[in-house]
C-alpha cells in the first residue's frame, strides 16, 4: 500500500527540497520503489537538488494538463535504483494544479510505488494545501528559530483541517517534525531553541535532528543529495531519519556534545 | 576579541529562553483564532457612529488597542472628548 508523504513547513528556506530530495533517496536506497513530486509550480527546484535538472523534458502540470503520459514525465534516478522525480513547470502558475488533475495522477502513481513524497512550496495558499492535501503522514520541516517554529504551527492546523483525510474524517495525518540546522553550540550557549523547546510547543514526534553542515550547500551546489555524501553529518542524520521513518528506533544524534580532546577543542576556537 | 568572546560565552545571552517564551503566547494565540482581530475596525466605526451620537468626535479621536497576553488580552479604547463641544452639548 503506498504512502503519501508531504515534505511541508510554512516558511520558506528552513530546507524543505533539501530533505525531500535527502528521504526520498534514502527510502530508495532502502529498496522502497519511491517517487519525489515537486509542486512548486513555478519555482521548480528539486530538479536541480537532484541533479537531473538537464534530464527535464515533461513535467507534472503537462501531465495534469497537456495529455503527456506520467511515464514520459518521471525521470529515473540514475545513481539509486528504485528512485524517480517528477519535475514540475517553470512557466506555469499555482492555478495549473486541479485537485482532480493531481488525484489522477496520485492514484497511478499509488499503483506503482511504495512512497510518493510531496515536495511543498513555501506558504499556506493553494500550492502548499494541493501539495498536502493527499497525504498520509507529513514530515514538518523546521529550523529552531521563532518564525519558523510558528509557521510550522499554522501547517500542523492545516493539516487537520483542509487535507483529504480531515475532510473524510479518515485517521488524521501524521506529523514528524525534522528539526534542521541545528547548531549545537549555539543552542548550548542558550542562544537557539532547543529540541526539547520546539518539540514542547510543537507536540508532535521527532522524526529528526539535522546539524548545521556545511556539507549541506556542497551538495546542493553538485546536485548531489546530501544523504548520498558519506563524509556529512547531515547525511548521517538524513539517515537516521528515513530508519525512524520506516519504525526502527534509532537514538537520536547530534542532539548532545560529543566528546572532543583536547587538540580538537583548540583547533575549533581558533577556527 | 577572543577573551571577549569568551566572557560572553560564560555569561551566555540566553536569548532562546525568551524566543520561546514569546512563541508560547503566539502560538497559543494563533490556536485560539483569536490572533487576528479582524473585528477592530469595523469596532472602531461602530464606536465612532455610537459616540456620535452623544458628542461629536472625529474617527482619529478613538483609538482601540489591543495588548495581547499569555493569559488574556486587554482592549483598550480611549476616545478623545474636546471640552469645548461637550460644554456646547451641555448648553443644548
Amino acid at each position: 500500500m503506498a504512502k503519501v508523504i508531504v515534505v511541508t513547513s510554512g516558511k520558506g528556506g528552513v530546507g524543505k527540497t533539501t530533505s525531500a530530495a535527502a528521504i526520498s533517496t534514502g527510502l530508495a536506497q532502502r529498496g522502497h520503489r519511491t517517487v519525489v513530486i515537486d509542486f512548486d509550480v513555478g519555482l521548480r527546484n528539486l530538479d536541480l537538488v537532484m541533479g537531473v535538472e538537464r534530464r527535464v523534458v515533461f513535467d507534472f502540470v503537462n501531465v495534469i494538463n497537456d495529455g503527456i503520459r506520467l511515464n514520459q514525465a518521471l525521470i529515473k534516478d540514475k545513481r539509486v535504483d528504485n528512485l524517480f522525480i517528477l519535475p514540475t513547470s517553470q512557466t506555469r502558475d499555482k492555478d495549473a494544479l486541479t485537485r482532480e488533475g493531481v488525484e489522477r495522477v496520485m492514484e497511478e502513481l499509488r499503483a506503482e510505488f511504495d512512497y510518493i513524497i510531496c515536495d511543498s512550496p513555501a506558504g499556506i495558499e493553494k500550492g502548499a494545501q494541493m501539495a498536502l492535501y493527499f497525504a498520509d503522514e507529513a514530515i514538518v520541516v523546521t529550523n529552531p528559530e521563532i518564525s519558523s517554529v510558528r509557521d510550522s504551527d499554522r501547517i500542523l492546523g492545516l493539516l487537520h483541517s483542509r487535507s483529504r483525510r480531515a475532510e473524510l474524517g479518515l485517521d488524521p495525518i501524521r506529523a514528524h517534525l525534522l528539526l534542521t540546522r541545528y547548531d549545537l553550540d549555539r543552542v548550548q550557549r542558550g542562544d537557539m531553541l532547543k529540541l526539547e523547546d520546539v518539540v514542547d510547543i510543537l507536540a508532535i514526534p521527532v522524526l529528526g535532528v539535522i546539524p548545521n553542515d556545511p556539507m549541506v550547500l556542497h551538495c546542493s551546489n553538485l546536485g548531489l543529495p546530501v544523504i548520498l555524501e558519506r563524509k556529512s553529518r547531515a547525511g548521517e542524520a538524513y539517515r537516521d531519519a528515513v530508519a525512524r521513518l520506516l519504525g526502527e528506533q534509532v537514538e537520536m544524534r547530534f542532539v548532545k556534545p560529543e566528546r572532543r580532546g583536547l587538540l580538537d577543542w583548540l583547533v575549533r576556537r581558533s577556527a | 576579541m577572543r577573551l571577549l568572546e569568551f566572557f560572553r560565552l560564560l555569561r551566555g545571552s540566553r536569548s532562546a529562553e525568551t524566543a520561546k517564551q514569546r512563541l508560547q503566547v503566539l502560538v497559543a494565540l494563533d490556536r485560539s483564532g483569536a490572533a487576528g482581530p479582524d473585528f477592530l475596525p469595523l469596532l472602531q466605526k461602530e464606536l465612532v457612529e455610537v459616540i456620535r451620537k452623544y458628542v461629536e468626535v472625529e474617527e482619529r479621536q478613538v483609538k482601540v488597542e489591543l495588548e495581547r497576553g499569555a493569559d488574556f488580552s486587554v482592549l483598550e479604547i480611549n476616545v478623545e472628548l474636546p471640552t469645548s463641544r461637550l460644554l456646547k452639548r451641555a448648553a443644548v
